[in-house]
Order: C-alpha cells, then structure tokens, then sequence
C-alpha cells in the first residue's frame, strides 16, 4: 500500500509533519514519518524487514533516511526529522540536554568486534580487553582503518582510543569518512584492523576475508565493546513540523513486544543481529534521561 | 519510452548495436564487460519493481530539471548573443564558474536552502524529488547556457550577414542563427541532461536515498543506489546498476541524435 503512494506521489511528495489543520484530524493515515537512522540499522535490512508492519498499522509512510549517528542526529536538530534512531548514547544525551529530543527508549543492542586479516600481525587474537587489543595495535603500527564520520562506531572507537590512554595516528591508522560497510571493505582490502559493529559484519561476511579478534560482550568479551541502540522523537516545542504524534506512535510500536519480537527473529546468515532491550519488567528509569542525570543536577 | 523497455536494456543495446545505429567505438572503454549478457545472465538481486521505480525517480528528476534548465538557460544564451548589456563578461564568468560547480556544495547549498532552519524551510522540501529536482536545476543550468551560447557564437558569420543582406529584421537574423546552432544546443541540453542523471554527491545529501519498506524508491536514483550498494560491498549489484544507467545515458542520446536527423532529413 505504502509503497503505491510512494510511486504515485510524484509531485507533492510528502510532507514530514502533521502540523497545522493535520493536528485536528484524530488519525495520522497518509502521513509521512522520517527517521533518520544510522547506517548499521538500515544496511543490514532490518528496518525494511519490520517497517511494513507499522506502515500497515497506521496507514503511513516511513523514510527512513540512513546518515550515520552524527548526521542523523543533525538532521534532526535542524528539524528535518521526526524521530531518530542511533546508537551513540554520549551524543543521544547531548541531544536531550540540549533540548531536541524528547521521550528517549532504550531499544536494542548488539556489539562491537575487532575484526582484522586471519594472518593477525599484531597478535590481538582472543585478547579479552578491547584497550589492551588497540594498544597492541598502535605499537605494531598495524593498519587500523577508522570510520572517520562521526558515526555511533566512530564515536565508540575514540572512546576506546581515549581508554587506552593511545592518541591514535601517523601512516598506519587511516580515516576512510566511510559508513561501516565500505570502511570493512577498505579494511579488508589492508589486511587491516577495525572495530565494526557486529550486524554489519555478518551481513558482510560472506564478502570479505576479515574475521572477529577480539569478541563483544554477546559472545563474552568485554563489556565495554556493548553497542546499545536508543530511539528519540523530536521535541515539538522546539520544531513545530515534527510529527510529534506520529513520532511516538511509532516509538510506541517499536518498543512494544511484537515488534521486539520480530527485532529478535530478523536474522541474516543464520545468526542474530539485535536484541531486543525494551520490553523488560525493570523500570530502567535511566533510559529516559541523560547519563547520570538525577533531579539534583538538573540546573547543571 | 515505456519503462519496462528500459530494463530490458542488454538486449535493446544488442539491437542497436546491430542496426549500427550505435557505433562499436563508442562503446569502447565498455569493452571489458560483456553488456549483451550481463542484465540476462545473472538473477537480478532485486525485488520486484525496485529497479523500475529508481529508474523511473533518475529520469523524472533530471528531465524536469533539465527541461527548467533548458527554459531558462536557452533564452539566457540567446540574450546574451544577440545583445550587449552591462555586466555580461561578469554574467560569463559566473556561468562558466558554474560548469565546475562541484555537486556536493550544490547539495550543501540546498540543503541549507529547503532544510527546516533555511529560507524555504516552511515547504518542508527535504528529502523530496523537488529538493532533488532544485539542486540538479543548479548543476544543469551553466552548462546548458555555456554551450548554447557558444554554439551561437560560433555560427557562422556569413550566414548572419546573409539573412540581414536578404532583409531579415533582427528577429530574423536571431531565428536563423538558432536554427543554424541547433546541434550545438541540443548537445548542450544533452550535456546537461548528462551532468544531472550521473551525479550523485547532491541528490544523496538533499534526498536522502529514501525507498519504502517495500523497496519502492521514493528518492533513490540509481546512483544513489550505486553508492549504497558500493557502501555494502556488493559491488556486483553495483556493477549492473552502472550498466543500467551508462545504458539509460546511451539511449537518451540516440533518442535526441536519432530526432535531429530526422529533423533535418524532413528539412
């Protein structure tokens, strides 16, 4: 259904908000959510997977726009979407501190992995510490290959860098400003090391000759390698066009059990990319605010 | 065109190819990948109707920008042939500044334009083919101009002289020089038209490379396709949406060449 609008709406091809007369009208049938997302959540296919069940529910469209955490989060700082999906919760909190997000859930996780050439030259094999890994790393100058972009990955491989106590640089240690897929294909063409996150390496597996070195905490490595996905809608005090209500009923559905459920099942070569993290009988009250906000801090 | 010929594009470069309406040479650089077989010999990885609706979003989007672009750059080209005006040499320079216009700052630059924030934030135009539209209208635009206006400039002094020498008020004189430069502007409009369809930086920045769940573009261009799937590693898939579009690219020109021959032939 969905995909018939999206031929026929040649010309005024959506609008993002409900904004206006739209607001009277008790349904949100016809309209237009846009999220953007990370490019982790969009080329592994799982979005495409699960959205037509939302589309089908409330009679609407979903872009889904994939940009990478930092431009994702940007686009909607600038009000140019509805809700946000992203998984770099240092950046997630910013964006509520600052004000333009609102109603923040917890949704999924996956995990990071070092992934690096068979040969391993700088011997990080089965490392159970993730800084120790990338100390080796950067004192065998084995070639590292970085997101460079800002991204929820890249965001996570500094703050490994920075736990290290290792400032990262010189010939061996390459920025592609990639999204993750090409980042693991430059790496694979190296023979070089690089942190991905684990969905999109399965995803690319068959493709590439690079495996896991180091685990993530899904298969008993360090928790510091946990890649946790956190959902946002845009505050409509702030933008007036967010689609506030669509907004949330898409959080609503996302965080409910069956659409956790089907985040569960989606699988790729056999094995699982997200797990579900919303539907939980702990209150995790911390989900909705900033890391460590308490009511005390509030005027920080 | 029917879009269902258009996917059908191994076969009907094979025709053409055979009726010499395309000449072996031009398919050069080509040489190395086997076109007649490729779209039949591999099981397309695409789900139904994905390839038709980005096809279909490609052509949309630049043949209306390039239509806009013609409607404003064509008539620019003539004023400026026939008549002297202060700040014409700046107006040059500007246009010809603008055939190096690199793409990515063009979609910066509507971005910034048609984003919430900017000046035409109240049309909510991000990530719509209009956006897209908007952005290509400003990369097809100086080359259109350019080579119009060059293709004026370089009729014939001669011909201009005669018409004038044969009565012809200024009017005259103009209509003949442009019919005279009519395959210079047509390869201008081709070189526009060009430009628009195979980039990719702005469309990507303003559009957003959106599809459905279902896999219907709704701002997905084939070479936007082209970067994700070169972003995912498969560079198969990749190849084939190369093809479909060097191919789209190839038919559109035989198109307009085919019509000025027969124009010309009906002369």
């Amino acid at each position: 259904m969905a995909g018939v609008a999206g031929v026929a709406g040649i010309a005024g091809c959506s609008s993002l908000g409900g904004s206006g007369s739209d607001a009277e009208q008790p349904d949100v049938a016809g309209e237009t959510l846009t999220l953007t997302t990370t490019t982790s959540t969009y080329d592994t296919g799982l979005l495409d997977e699960i959205h037509p069940d939302f589309e089908e529910m409330y009679g609407v469209t979903v872009d889904a726009v994939a940009q990478g955490t930092g431009a994702a989060l940007e686009s909607a700082r600038n009000g140019d979407s509805d809700v946000v999906m992203v998984h770099a919760r240092g950046l997630e909190d910013e964006f509520m501190r600052n004000g333009y997000g609102v109603n923040r859930r917890d949704l999924m996780f996956n995990d990071f992995v070092i992934v690096g050439p068979e040969s391993d030259p700088a011997g990080i094999q089965g490392m159970g510490s993730a800084t120790e890994a990338l100390t080796t790393i950067a004192d065998a100058q084995a070639t590292f290959v970085s997101r460079g972009d800002n991204s929820g990955t890249h965001t996570k491989e500094l703050n490994l860098w920075e736990a290290a106590g290792t400032e990262p640089g010189g010939d061996w240690y390459q920025e592609t400003g990639t999204g993750m897929g090409e980042a693991l294909n430059t790496a694979n063409a190296q023979d070089a090391y690089t942190l991905s996150d684990r969905g999109t390496y399965i995803s690319q597996r068959s493709e590439i000759d690079l495996t896991i070195l180091v685990q993530g905490p899904i298969e008993d490595g360090p928790e510091i390698l946990a890649n946790p996905y956190g959902i946002l809608a845009v505050n409509p005090g702030v933008h007036d066009n967010a689609n506030y209500d669509l907004a949330m009923a898409y959080i609503g559905w996302i965080t409910s059990p069956g659409a956790q459920d089907a985040i569960s099942d989606y699988q790729m070569n056999g094995e699982q990319l997200f797990f579900p993290e919303a539907v939980s009988e702990n209150p995790d009250f911390q989900q909705y605010v900033p890391e460590g906000w308490s009511s005390d801090s509030a005027d920080e | 065109m029917p879009l269902e010929s258009v996917v059908q594009l191994g076969p009907a470069l094979a025709e053409l190819l055979h009726r010499g309406l395309v000449s072996a040479d031009l398919l050069h650089p080509l040489a190395a990948v086997d076109w007649l077989t490729v779209p039949a010999a591999v099981d397309l990885p695409f789900r139904e109707g994905y390839v038709r609706s980005i096809i279909f979003v490609s052509l949309y989007v630049s043949l209306v920008a390039v239509t806009l672009s013609t409607l404003v750059s064509v008539p620019v080209a003539i004023v400026m042939n026939f008549t002297d005006f202060p700040g014409k040499q700046f107006l040059k320079t500007v246009i010809n500044t603008g055939m190096g216009f690199p793409s990515v700052v063009v979609g910066l630059v509507v971005l910034f334009t048609v984003s919430n924030q900017g000046p035409l934030g109240s049309l909510e135009l991000i990530f719509t083919k209009e956006a897209m539209i908007m952005s290509q209208f400003v990369l097809a635009t100086p080359p259109i101009a350019a080579i119009s206006l060059a293709a004026m400039t370089g009729v014939n002094e001669n011909v201009s002289d005669a018409a004038r020498a044969l009565g012809g008020t200024r009017l005259d004189v103009a209509l003949v020089v442009i019919k005279e430069a009519r395959y210079g502007i047509a390869t201008a409009i081709l070189a526009g038209f060009g430009r628009a369809i195979s980039e990719v930086g702005s469309v990507l920045i303003v559009g957003g490379n959106i599809t459905s769940a279902e896999g219907i573009s709704k701002t997905r261009t084939l070479t936007t396709a082209i970067q994700l799937e070169a972003r995912q590693g498969q560079y198969e898939t990749a190849m084939i949406l190369g093809g479909v579009l060097v191919a789209l690219v190839l038919v559109v020109n035989v198109i307009v060449v085919r019509l000025g021959d027969t124009e010309a032939m009906n002369r």
